[in-house]
């Protein structure tokens, strides 16, 4: 037997908006069966209550906000942008104090020439301690099915052009590695200081799915 | 010449077209962020209990009408309960019980 | 216990070919369907990772595999490509799914 679904699993349809949900909605068959693996592991002795609350905490305050951080420093020095281009987790920790608790990022610079976006195909591999948690649209059926065959429709619908001379790029997160877009600085934002750069960089920008815009 | 429609497994859908993206977000909620903190607290550790792969194993073997039809922390929490189950991590009664205990309270 | 020593099979540029194979059974593969059988050049070395196939069936101390990332080209990977002829798509692949590329086969991108 491959798997060891209970029959009182419910294979509801998601017809409701998940905008909606309310963490005190009546609690379904997924929350009770969560509830029940969490309190059972922790009776075990296998983590504690805190460790937890600690880990949410984690996880919490990682959001868009620290690859950005990234990125405004690319963007202001050229030799800081040449290591992380070369060894992205090593630069970003050794020389930000930012771990992206990953084996490894391989950053990836978009140019005039190419751009870069991110999908994974399998599963939703995502740099969440540099860019926090994945939004639904990255995790979508959608999105992981069409942007390796038709990447330039699927930043169509995104509202982001790509001019049809310029080589699109596509990375499928499939492995070990983590991903991070480095995209273009705008026009016109030349000799901002690091922080009024890290505003405009936005977490799109960094999966590839938008450029950056110098009114952010 | 293989057959492709059998070998394809669910989740490998690089290339085909499960149409428009829609531009979605939500805010996740705290069950959703347990068993995401769950799922850490058991690979992010030395002696790892179950690792990612696993995880991941987990849910490409859920039956594909389960795995079509369930949300995101939905299809992990049921993939990290079987893997725990089948490691004897957790025992299949107790799970059981515990969440008849859980049904019955709410 | 020392590890045995890092000895990737391919370097940067080195032209491979994706095994074409396709398990059943009980299986965790990270190696795409879509890409089983394409040519494409080797853009880096991304270091040895254990295996994910024993990783997910609980084999934790397997033996660490080379890992890379492979550059295709879009138009070499479908037939029906409609972007640029220029466009590319990065994967990362184990050592155990490629090949050297059988030579005068130069679909491999740049």
């Amino acid at each position: 037997m491959p798997h060891d679904a209970p029959e009182h699993a419910p294979g509801h349809a998601h017809d409701h908006d998940h905008a909606a949900i309310e963490a005190d909605e009546p609690q379904g068959y997924y929350q009770h069966l969560a509830a029940a693996t969490r309190s059972l592991l922790i009776e075990k002795g296998v983590f504690s209550a805190g460790d937890m609350r600690a880990m949410i905490e984690k996880i919490d305050e990682r959001s868009p906000a620290v690859g950005a951080r990234i990125v405004a420093r690319a963007w202001t020095d050229p030799d800081f942008r040449e290591r992380l281009l070369a060894q992205g987790k090593k630069t970003m920790k050794e020389e930000m104090d930012i771990d992206p608790v990953v084996a490894d990022i391989v950053v990836v610079e978009n140019t005039a020439d190419v751009h870069n976006v991110v999908v994974c195909t399998l599963c939703s591999c995502y740099p969440v301690f540099i860019l926090g948690r994945p939004p639904d649209w990255y995790k979508s059926y959608a999105y992981r099915s069409r942007t390796v065959r038709d990447p330039r429709g699927v930043l169509r619908e995104f509202g982001t052009e790509i001019d049809p001379g310029r080589e699109v790029r596509v990375h499928d997160s499939t492995a070990d590695m983590r991903y991070l877009v480095l995209p273009m600085q705008p026009e016109g934002t030349e000799g901002w200081p690091e922080e009024k750069l890290a505003v405009i960089v936005t977490r799109d920008t960094m999966v590839g799915v938008a450029e950056a815009q110098a009114a952010g | 010449m293989p057959d492709y429609d059998n070998i394809r497994q669910q989740h490998d859908m690089g290339g085909l077209d499960k149409g428009p993206v829609a531009p979605s977000e939500h805010e996740i909620v705290l069950w959703e962020k347990q068993v995401e903190a769950t799922m850490r607290l058991l690979s992010m550790r030395e002696d790892k209990i179950v690792t990612v792969d696993e995880l991941r194993r987990g849910i490409e073997e859920l039956p594909p009408e389960l795995y079509d039809t369930i949300g995101y922390y939905e299809r992990w929490i049921m993939s990290l309960s079987n893997i725990l189950v089948e490691k004897g991590v957790l025992g299949r009664a107790e799970l059981d019980a515990r969440v008849r205990d859980l049904e019955a309270g709410a | 216990m020392s590890a045995p020593p890092f000895r990737p099979r391919f370097g940067p540029g080195d032209a491979v070919t994706v095994s074409a194979r396709f398990p059943t059974g009980r299986r965790h593969l990270r190696t795409p369907f879509y890409i089983r059988g394409k040519t494409g050049a080797v853009e880096r070395v991304c270091g040895a990772y254990r295996n994910p196939e024993e990783l997910a069936f609980g084999t934790y101390d397997g033996a660490r595999l080379p890992l890379y990332r492979v550059r295709f080209d879009q138009a070499h990977v479908w037939d029906d490509y409609a972007g640029n002829p220029a466009d590319t798509i990065d994967i990362e692949i184990y050592e155990t799914w490629l090949e050297p590329a059988a030579a005068g086969d130069d679909s491999n991108a740049a």
